[in-house]
């Protein structure tokens, strides 16, 4: 056991020395040679060449709860799994284009009906079993299946029906759907295709859910991503190796991943993310807030730090619009008949200073926001939403017209108060770990002071916040942000529809309470089977106008995505959608060429 | 007489500090919960008599300070542009001791702003914030302290005078008190009260939640001055010739306490402000905007204004010569109080 892991480095010292060795002698001849030897179609992707070998270190918010992509609903455990599992059809997260993975092609029928994707040929697991149609068909079968409870089944039907999956020959399969579905190939996006060699089994017994977490031995499960499961040591690290069986390549025909090891640390604090990050433990970080960027910026010392420009996440504030019959209290009640005028709404954000929000909170850093699609999202945004500059004399005028009027305090300042002479007064809720969120609640405050509204800050731990919204609903009103996780807006499908569980205002209603929801309702009905990107685009400026029009969110602004990486990193190129920087992990490099774990 | 000089020092200096807070409205330039979007992190400004040119100006300015161009949070000093300080200047209305409306400040520049001690994420004016936050903590402080002490007080003087089973309960609860882990005891208080009080409700909340888990001290103390008070002879006289319980309480016994009384409330006080600073530093005290030496340091948390902005550390040091002040008087009082002491017991044994 003790010389272990010397044979291992000595045998990983031999292949680097092979592998440098064919990088120098390959030519493009060459490679194609021994591509059609072992009848492997790999996948050629541009971008720098880099040099094998090495260990990436990257924090991750803290512990994942599984490895199983059929259980993780955390934002941890589908990061560490989106680097150990492959989908058929993928997000490019640099262009937001789709571009072929396990499926070298596809075809959509002329209806819009039958996807009919071709897979690679020669595709292998990371322990080695080949994957073919059957595996495809197994995985869909087991997303489908209720019993499994898998959060992707909800993607996987459309129009009420279930997409139905039918093998053609070993490499050809057909996905048949009911309604033609706008989102199109889109929709492969991220669904892992799962080893059935493994899980047929487990799953027949109705075991599945007990499979893939983190203490399992590394051959309970075996994906087609470009790393597998090598240690993990219970609230350190988890280490992840190169997958040998990857099916991508770089332009000159290296097998990817570049690294040998890539591994992540359990930092749970932001701070301490970046504390790591600066004295060298960790090679790249994400997420960074605009405040610590700049302390990054202004210190550098070996490192580098990247503006990726506006992301996907929005912050917004909304207010109590819940139908909630006789269950409130009288107050709330009150408070209800303001925020359910839609002039009082329209009067709050046109007070709103959005861009001191993007001076003080992000330091410069974000872009202000009248809309659900971020500037972040080229494809997506709405050029003509109009961008109304604060005003709060508009802001004045707008609650006049909706029977507010002002009374002088007993301190010389002015209250508003409502038609029946009670003054405006409510709290906003703010998650207290997020201290962006905080102050911009802070700036919230003082802008509806000058509008003579008092308002209380009122930070909670973001778990109970959330249960008071969607459960027993009982808050004013509330700051929260969201990011989406594609540029697509059907990601954020459940704010828009009001039978969502995340249209946050008023959620899971079962008939939509105003006429303004019905219309948006119906325009992102239509947009699902909307066939060309044209209509789709026509129809959701519709609902964002909509939205902007009757302010039940009052957007405030839209963080630019901040990472930071060392110089010694190669083909660091962080994007604005999630995983920001190892999105293309498997082109990762290091430059100096560092030895392998030294233990 | 040294002594008690030692104790006049003591007042005379925590009398003015007390004064200036009390006055916070009139040495702080500014309102302090006003935003000033443009100037967020402004570092503290340097007081000049000479400038640039060597030239001696008789009235004191500041040189203003310009964003460096691309950042929102570095500025440099712009020595073209000097803005000179005013005293007794008008400028945003207060009340001066919570009721006189007043718009004289000690100083301020007129239209342009001046910013001794910096200013925090929104801009807001440091000095004022800490003279203000003054009031909010060291009322805190106070009004915990008398509410313990008032506490203590009864309950010491029931359960030493009385004694028997009412001295057992109270002290076993005295000790129950004692024993318990009180900060923690804060937060879960606390985190039951309900979330959106306004902050005044927020701040008596505080001071009643300080004021309760500290009395079994006192109690105490109380209680073993109590026990050797009545059975001296001149109160076995008095009862002798029929005086009541409350009358011997008053009369001869409770005035017994009155030094130890004194020194704990020196001791206290500080101690209580620290509490509240502590519950505030936690989000568990006063809420934004209204400052409290407590949640101004909050902002400390974040990892990036601990190694930014320096300045964001000097309220901590505010508090500093306060605690000195109180500290100094609680062992001028003790040394008062012991050799009386002292000298009345060897007398005692004596006789």
């Amino acid at each position: 056991m003790r010389n272990c892991p010397a044979t291992v480095a000595r045998c990983r010292i031999l292949v680097r020395l092979f592998l440098s060795f064919s990088a120098l002698i390959c030519s493009p001849a060459f490679a194609q040679a021994q591509q059609n030897n072992s009848h492997e179609e790999l996948l050629q992707i541009p971008g720098e060449i880099g040099r094998p070998g090495g260990r990436l270190v990257v924090s991750l918010r803290g512990e994942p709860k599984t490895l199983n992509p059929l259980i993780a609903a955390d934002a941890r455990s589908r990061e560490v799994i989106g680097v150990m599992q492959a989908d058929l059809i993928h997000i490019n997260r640099a262009t937001q284009l789709t571009e072929p993975a396990l499926a070298k092609s596809w075809k959509i029928s002329p209806d819009g009906l039958i996807y009919t994707l071709v897979l690679r040929k020669g595709l292998k697991f990371s322990d080695g079993q080949p994957m073919d149609a059957d595996d495809v068909l197994f995985s869909f079968r087991v997303y489908l299946d209720e019993n499994t409870h898998a959060p992707q089944r909800d993607l996987l039907i459309v129009g009420g029906k279930p997409i139905a999956v039918s093998k053609i020959d070993s490499q050809t399969i057909a996905f048949q759907l009911s309604k033609p579905y706008g989102v199109g190939e889109r929709l492969f996006d991220g669904l892992a295709i799962l080893p059935r060699h493994l899980l047929e089994k487990p799953f027949q017994e109705g075991k599945l859910g007990q499979i893939g977490s983190l203490n399992a031995a590394a051959n309970q499960w075996a994906g087609l991503g470009p790393f597998r499961l090598k240690e993990y040591v219970a609230g350190q690290r988890l280490v992840l190796e190169r997958n040998p069986y990857y099916w991508k390549s770089d332009a000159k025909i290296n097998r990817l991943p570049y690294l040998d090891e890539l591994v992540f640390l359990f930092v749970p604090n932001a701070d301490a993310q970046v504390l790591k990050f600066q004295s060298g433990e960790t090679d790249m970080i994400s997420q960074l807030g605009a405040e610590n960027f700049s302390v990054l910026s202004r210190q550098q010392n070996g490192y580098t730090v990247a503006d990726a420009g506006p992301g996907l996440e929005y912050n917004f504030l909304f207010f109590n619009l819940n139908d909630l019959g006789e269950k409130p209290s009288a107050d709330l009640q009150r408070k209800q008949k303001w925020f359910r005028e839609v002039k009082f709404r329209q009067a709050v954000s046109a007070a709103v200073d959005r861009e001191a929000i993007v001076r003080l909170v992000y330091q410069g850093r974000g872009t202000p926001l009248w809309g659900l699609v971020t500037p972040g999202n080229k494809r997506w945004n709405d050029a003509n939403l109009p961008h109304p500059v604060r005003s709060l004399d508009r802001a004045r005028a707008l609650l006049k017209e909706a029977g507010f009027s002002w009374a002088t305090g007993p301190n010389g300042e002015s209250t508003l108060q409502d038609s029946d002479g009670k003054p405006v007064e409510f709290s906003i809720l703010t998650s207290s770990t997020n201290a962006d969120r905080s102050k911009m609640a802070a700036l919230l405050q003082d802008d509806l002071k000058q509008l003579g509204m008092r308002v209380q800050v009122v930070p909670m731990e973001f778990r109970s916040l959330l249960d008071r919204v969607t459960q027993s609903k009982e808050y004013d009103a509330c700051i929260m942000g969201v990011a989406s996780y594609d540029a697509d807006p059907n990601s954020d499908i459940n704010v828009w529809l009001s039978s969502g569980g995340t249209h946050l205002w008023n959620p899971s209603q079962p008939h939509p309470s105003t006429p303004w929801e019905a219309e948006i309702d119906r325009l992102v009905e239509d947009q699902m089977s909307a066939r060309t990107f044209d209509q789709r685009k026509k129809l959701y400026d519709r609902a964002q106008e909509i939205l902007a029009e009757n302010q039940p969110m009052i957007f405030l602004a839209s963080p630019d995505i901040l990472a930071g990486a060392k110089n010694s990193v190669g083909n660091f190129h962080p994007a604005v959608l999630e995983p920001y920087v190892l999105w293309n992990v498997e082109q990762l490099y290091l430059k100096n060429g560092r030895e392998s774990p030294a233990r | 007489m040294i002594r008690r000089r030692k104790l006049a020092i003591w007042l005379l200096i925590l009398g003015v500090l007390h004064a200036i807070v009390l006055c916070a409205g009139f040495f702080a330039p500014y309102n302090p919960v006003e935003q000033d979007r443009k100037n967020p992190y402004l570092p503290p400004m340097r007081v000049h008599f000479v400038d640039t040119h060597n030239h001696l100006h008789l009235r004191p300015f500041v040189y203003a300070f310009q964003l460096r161009p691309g950042t929102f949070d570095q500025y440099v000093e712009d020595t073209t542009r000097q803005i000179p300080l005013h005293f007794f200047i008008a400028g945003a209305p207060y009340r001066l001791l919570g009721f006189l409306p007043a718009r004289i400040h000690l100083f301020g520049a007129g239209d342009e702003r001046i910013y001794l001690l910096g200013t925090d994420a929104f801009g807001r004016d440091q000095l004022s914030r800490l003279l203000f936050g003054g009031q909010v903590s060291l009322l805190a402080g106070l009004l915990g302290a008398g509410f313990t002490l008032l506490i203590g007080w009864c309950i010491g003087a029931v359960a030493g005078y009385f004694g028997g089973w009412q001295d057992d309960v109270l002290m076993r609860l005295a000790e129950l008190f004692l024993a318990l882990p009180w900060l923690y005891l804060l937060f879960a208080v606390r985190a039951f009260l309900p979330l959106s009080v306004n902050p005044l409700q927020a701040f008596f909340l505080i001071v009643a939640v300080i004021g309760a888990v500290g009395w079994a001290r006192p109690a105490r103390l109380v209680r073993g001055i109590v026990l050797s008070a009545k059975e001296r002879d001149f109160v076995r006289a008095a009862r002798g010739f029929g005086a009541s319980n409350i009358y011997l309480l008053r009369r001869h016994i409770l005035p017994e306490t009155s030094s130890v009384l004194l020194t704990q409330a020196a001791i206290l006080i500080p101690q209580y402000v620290l509490a509240e600073m502590t519950l505030s530093f936690l989000g568990l005290g006063v809420p934004e905007p209204v400052p409290s030496w407590g949640n101004l340091l909050s902002n400390l948390q974040q990892y990036s204004v601990l190694v930014s902005y320096w300045w964001t550390y000097l309220p901590a040091l505010a508090m500093v010569p306060f605690f000195l002040g109180y500290l100094g008087l609680a062992s001028a009082l003790q040394e008062r109080a012991d050799p009386y002491k002292i000298e009345r017991r060897s007398l005692g044994n004596l006789a």
